[in-house]
């Protein structure tokens, strides 16, 4: 088992299944979000539900999510680390040839994203005034038009969506070539399912920012 | 035929291993738009001799593309602009009169330069040596048409089998990475028969070696795919990742058993 | 000198089996006491390397690239030979050996070719077993196709990297030795010297070409498997780095080198391009298969577009001389004939050296698609070098040296004359006679490194007592000091000319006197032009750097130096052998254009004897005996 983590290969495994925990995640916690559009009724009922009748169940969750950002993020951590020592030297000049900008930011986006859900979290979950004074707990509905409200927050949240964006159309992509599961293609390079997968979560994360700003959630 | 043109050369020059390294500017005149880079080099060569300086170091040998001696990065990529073309194939009608090319050494912590363009490669002969061949001793062997192998099955292992070891798919990764290199062996053994009862084991200790040398992790940029003189797909990559998760999770302790010999 | 060639004695056929079991074993105990050396990993070196270190041999071998998987076998293109008969069209060990010993023009040994088509079917055997991708057809089994000289299919080939793949075999063995411990690699090593202690071979001398160290390596044989001498020529379609320096120091030494004026000139080249260019490249034989070889009929339309020349005024000379084989007539003679047509003034292209390969009957009768299917690989790298596309335009091509049969002296073990010292693959000698069949290179290297050597070195060895030295030794001594001497003369000279001028002087000689044609005129002139580029070589010559540390220039120098001497042993063969044969062609001995044979006086193989730097060599002769195949002329017509 410590081989298999010491090895270039096998961090990349970890890697590549904590994030399919984490695409499963993000894909139901948008759909559960969308439910906002359904009336402050239906999604504080919905909040209640993870939050105090399925208590245990989210507690589960939440501690199979933390583990999988921690070992996300700290193979991504080491396995950079050895990258920039397999090159002490950089070129003068390297032009990219074919590889995406997304696949290009995943370091820094995934920085970005970390930062983003700690805040996320802080915001929404945890309370911390200094983000949000007015959070009220138990009132999940109106703690989101609250926030949504100040344009600053719908931008970084649009900001934090994009990077998401493009994290997961890597991301999505690259997982089945990591775990050896994809088929082989005549144009490997090209990716169709993971880009439906990314503008769909993304898109949909975003109306929620988006239809507080434009008055639609009120 | 076209006339002759001038290129500007700003090229990585470096006395030895641990000397400090630095770019020094040539100008290659009359080049013929007909001769081959590595040809025009000889010439910028043959006049630095005759001037008493040192000539630029780089590796070569064949000049038809196919022994992996030659490489370099032209202009920030891996065996310069043309596609499927190694440097000694590469030929100066790809520039225009008046360029300016930018030559680097393959650049990698576990491709050392020796001196100028010309580095340490290997590593790659360790990778092989960890796992890249089928344990047959000389003499031993069924007869050849013994053992049917699908066409398909065939044609895919020589797709892998024709990587050249130059080096290129290192050089142009941004993590420095060998993945392509080592998975191209590890798919060419593993898609024939004869390759299967090392496979896994094959594939963890390639894997194990690749690691040691001091190469990068795979993050699938595709670079390397673009970067191969002979085309080899990332999907090998693919393969080597799942040979290597089945061969752990399956890997079964050597036993020795004493006496048995 | 005494040449024996230990050919065993009975039925051809019974020959290496009686030779395996009279042969004598090494204890497998005692084997790992046993050290030898093999120079080069190419095919034959590095399946020798790795099969002796398989048998429990301590082996070091030796390569001055940076990797034993660079080896200039790896550009062999076409196939491996090997008499199988799966294809059942009538093929066996026999009509191996007979297209062999005939394709050779009738000047090999009999017994070695015999033996080389027994083995041929082992070799194919194991390297499928060594993961070789081999063609295969629909229902898994090899594939094979057909190539010239042979009325049968007995070519096994990969892509049209055969050379390739078959080199990574032989190179995984070896790297496998090399991690259990078996072979000790020494890769950036160049061999500038043997050594012999009373007449014995007992080690090499090397240059560390990265850092300049001289070291001797002391081992109990000494294998040389360094390739041919094709790149004498300078323009050859060998590697930059094929040199004959390890097999010139050991004729320095005592070894005889056999035949040295057989050369292989093979027809379907790109041509020459401008001054500057290093390289020729090859493009496969099978193009020949749909092109048409012409030239125009007058001189005046050479310049013309070759679209604009009519099809009464276009001179398709193959198919005009030789209307059963047309343009599949075989290397030698093809070759010949393009330098006719271009020595009479119709050649095409820079500087008149070309004739045209057209593809445009084929593809209006196959279809472009169907020509694409047999032929995309080669069109495209025409295209890559040329810039023309042989879909629209007549490709050019250009004879060009490729492959040498002659090489050191070796018996039916693969000795030279020097005990001790095994030369394998095309290094020596043995087995093409004047003129090599396609696909037949790979299979002798592999047959010498695999199947024959192993075997022989060790009845070598037991037959042997050693006794036991170290580099301290006085021979050993002498030869470290005569290569630093010599690398220090060469760093100090400070003349004016770079060692590559010298080489396409040299090249230039060779090419027009001792290339396609030669004749007693041309190269008695080659004989006297040698000497004066060789003295000027030694008093002109500039190096700069120092010999401490990676100097290609050095590297090439030293090269160079035995290519100015070995070049005039080559002309002075050729002079010496009144007859055509293979690919010798005199062009005094000729019935209208085809090589004429003497068998009467030239059925021996020619063994030149070192005698000093100041001193002719001396000739020694093997006489030639066909009992099994009836020596005849070879007729294509």
């Amino acid at each position: 088992m410590l081989k298999f983590w010491d090895s270039s290969v096998g961090k990349k495994v970890v890697m590549g299944l904590t994030g399919l925990i984490l695409v499963g995640f993000v894909i139901g916690h948008m759909a559960g979000n969308l439910q906002i559009f359904l009336g402050m009724e239906r999604y504080n009922a919905y909040a209640k539900l993870l939050q105090e009748d399925l208590i245990e169940v989210t507690w589960a969750v939440r501690v199979v999510l933390f583990v999988s950002v921690v070992l996300h993020a700290l193979s991504a951590w080491q396995l950079t680390r050895r990258s920039w020592a397999a090159r002490p030297v950089e070129y003068d000049m390297r032009e990219a040839q074919v590889s995406t900008y997304a696949s290009r930011t995943m370091r820094w986006g995934g920085v970005f994203l970390f930062v983003f859900i700690v805040l996320h979290i802080g915001q929404f979950t945890l309370g911390w005034k200094w983000l949000l004074p007015e959070f009220a707990r138990g009132a999940a509905y109106g703690n989101v038009v609250l926030a949504f409200e100040r344009p600053l927050w719908v931008a970084f949240y649009l900001v934090a969506m994009f990077f998401l964006l493009l994290h997961l159309f890597h991301g999505t992509w690259a997982v089945l070539r990591t775990l050896g599961l994809a088929r082989n293609a005549a144009e490997p390079l090209q990716r169709r399912v993971p880009l439906i997968i990314a503008i769909v979560v993304t898109v949909g994360f975003s109306l929620v920012p988006l239809g507080v700003a434009l008055g639609i959630v009120r | 035929m076209s006339g002759t043109m001038n290129i500007k050369l700003k090229v990585w020059r470096q006395a030895g291993p641990k000397a400090p390294g630095k770019f020094e500017e040539y100008t290659a005149t009359e080049v013929s738009p007909e001769s081959s880079f590595l040809e025009m080099l000889d010439v910028v060569n043959e006049k630095l001799v005759l001037e008493g300086k040192d000539p630029i170091a780089f590796d070569h040998d064949c000049r038809e593309g196919i022994c992996g001696m030659c490489g370099m990065m032209i202009n920030g990529v891996a065996h310069g602009p043309s596609k499927l073309t190694t440097t000694c194939q590469l030929h100066m009608r790809s520039f225009k009169d008046g360029d300016s090319i930018t030559l680097e050494p393959w650049r990698a912590k576990a491709f050392p330069v020796i001196r100028d363009l010309v580095v340490d490669r290997s590593p790659l002969d360790r990778i092989i040596q960890a796992g890249g061949f089928i344990s047959v001793a000389t003499g031993s062997p069924q007869d050849a048409n013994a053992l049917p192998i699908s066409k398909m099955d065939a044609d895919e292992a020589m797709d892998a089998a024709a990587c050249i070891g130059c080096g290129a798919c290192v050089a142009a990764c941004p993590n420095a990475s060998v993945s392509l290199f080592t998975a191209a062996k590890i798919s060419h053994l593993g898609l024939l028969p004869q390759g299967q009862p090392e496979r896994y084991r094959r594939a963890l200790s390639m894997v194990a070696q690749m690691d040691l040398e001091g190469f990068g992790g795979c993050t699938l940029f595709g670079e390397c795919m673009a970067a191969c003189p002979k085309g080899i797909s990332i999907d090998f990559i693919k393969r080597m990742n799942g040979d290597y998760i089945w061969g752990a999770i399956t890997e079964k302790p050597e036993k020795v058993t004493l006496g048995s010999g | 000198m005494k040449l024996d060639s230990r050919i065993p004695s009975g039925p051809i056929a019974e020959k290496w089996d009686k030779h395996r079991f009279e042969m004598k074993l090494v204890n497998p105990a005692n084997k790992r006491k046993y050290h030898v050396i093999v120079v080069g990993s190419g095919l034959a070196g590095a399946s020798a390397a790795a099969s002796m270190s398989e048998l429990g041999y301590n082996v070091s071998c030796f390569a001055f690239q940076d990797s034993p998987r660079r080896a200039h076998s790896i550009a062999a293109q076409g196939g491996i030979n090997g008499a199988k008969n799966y294809r059942n069209d009538g093929d066996s060990i026999q009509r191996l050996f007979y297209d062999t010993v005939k394709g050779g023009d009738f000047r090999a040994r009999e017994a070695n070719v015999y033996r080389l088509a027994q083995v041929s079917v082992d070799i194919i055997d194991q390297c499928v077993a060594q993961g070789v991708p081999f063609a295969r057809e629909y229902g898994g089994l090899l594939a094979n196709r057909s190539f010239g000289g042979a009325q049968v299919s007995r070519t096994f080939y990969a892509r049209g990297q055969t050379g390739q793949q078959l080199l990574l075999g032989a190179y995984q063995a070896l790297e496998k030795e090399i991690a259990r411990g078996g072979v000790k690699m020494y890769n950036r090593h160049e061999m500038l010297e043997l050594v012999t202690i009373n007449g014995v071979a007992r080690g090499i001398v090397t240059r560390d070409l990265i850092t300049g160290k001289v070291e001797a390596h002391v081992a109990d044989a000494v294998v040389l498997g360094t390739g041919g001498y094709g790149n004498v020529f300078y323009l050859s379609t060998n590697a930059q780095g094929c040199n004959a320096t390890a097999i010139y120091r050991a004729y320095k030494k005592g070894a005889a080198f056999a035949n040295p004026c057989y050369t292989q000139i093979h027809p379907t080249c790109i041509p020459v391009a401008g001054e500057h260019q290093s390289k020729l490249t090859l493009m496969s034989e099978s193009l020949r298969n749909d092109g048409r070889v012409w030239v125009p009929k007058k001189r005046e339309d050479v310049g013309r577009k070759p679209s604009e020349i009519p099809e009464e005024d276009r001179d398709y000379f193959l198919e005009r001389k030789y209307p059963s084989y047309g343009n599949l007539a075989p290397r030698d003679i093809s070759s010949r004939a393009a330098k006719e047509a271009c020595d009479d003034g119709r050649g095409v292209g820079p500087g008149g050296r070309g004739v045209y390969l057209d593809f445009a009957d084929s593809i209006k009768r196959l279809g472009a698609r169907e020509i694409a299917e047999r032929y995309g690989n080669l069109f495209e790298m025409y295209q890559r070098i040329t810039d023309e596309n042989p879909y629209e335009v007549p490709m050019r091509i250009y004879p060009a040296s490729h492959y040498t049969m002659g090489g050191l002296w070796v018996d039916y073990n693969l000795m030279s004359t020097i005990p001790g010292l095994h030369v394998i693959g095309e290094a020596n000698f043995s087995d093409h006679g004047a003129n090599r069949l396609g696909a037949s290179a790979l299979m002798q290297g592999l047959a010498d490194g695999y199947f024959v050597l192993p075997y022989t070195i060790g009845h070598y060895l037991a037959s042997n007592q050693f006794e036991k030295v170290t580099t301290d030794h006085p021979e050993f001594r002498a030869a470290v000091e005569a290569v630093e001497q010599r690398t220090a003369r060469l760093l100090g000279i400070n003349g004016k000319r770079t060692a590559d001028s010298f080489h396409r002087a040299l090249g230039r000689i060779m090419w027009e006197q001792c290339g396609m044609a030669r004749n007693e005129t041309g190269l008695k002139q080659a004989l006297r032009e040698i000497p004066a580029v060789r003295e000027e070589f030694w008093q002109n010559l500039t190096v700069p750097g120092t010999g401490d540390s990676l100097n290609q220039q050095l590297e090439k120098a030293g090269r160079v130096a035995d290519f100015l001497e070995f070049g005039e042993l080559m002309c002075l063969d050729a002079l010496h052998r009144e007859e055509s044969c293979g690919g010798h062609f005199r062009e005094e001995y000729q019935d209208a254009g085809e090589a004429k044979r003497n068998d009467d006086a030239f059925c021996y193989v020619a063994a030149w004897e070192y005698t000093g730097d100041t001193s002719a060599p001396v000739l020694n002769k093997e006489p030639l005996a066909f009992e099994n195949v009836h020596l005849a002329t070879r007729s294509y017509k």
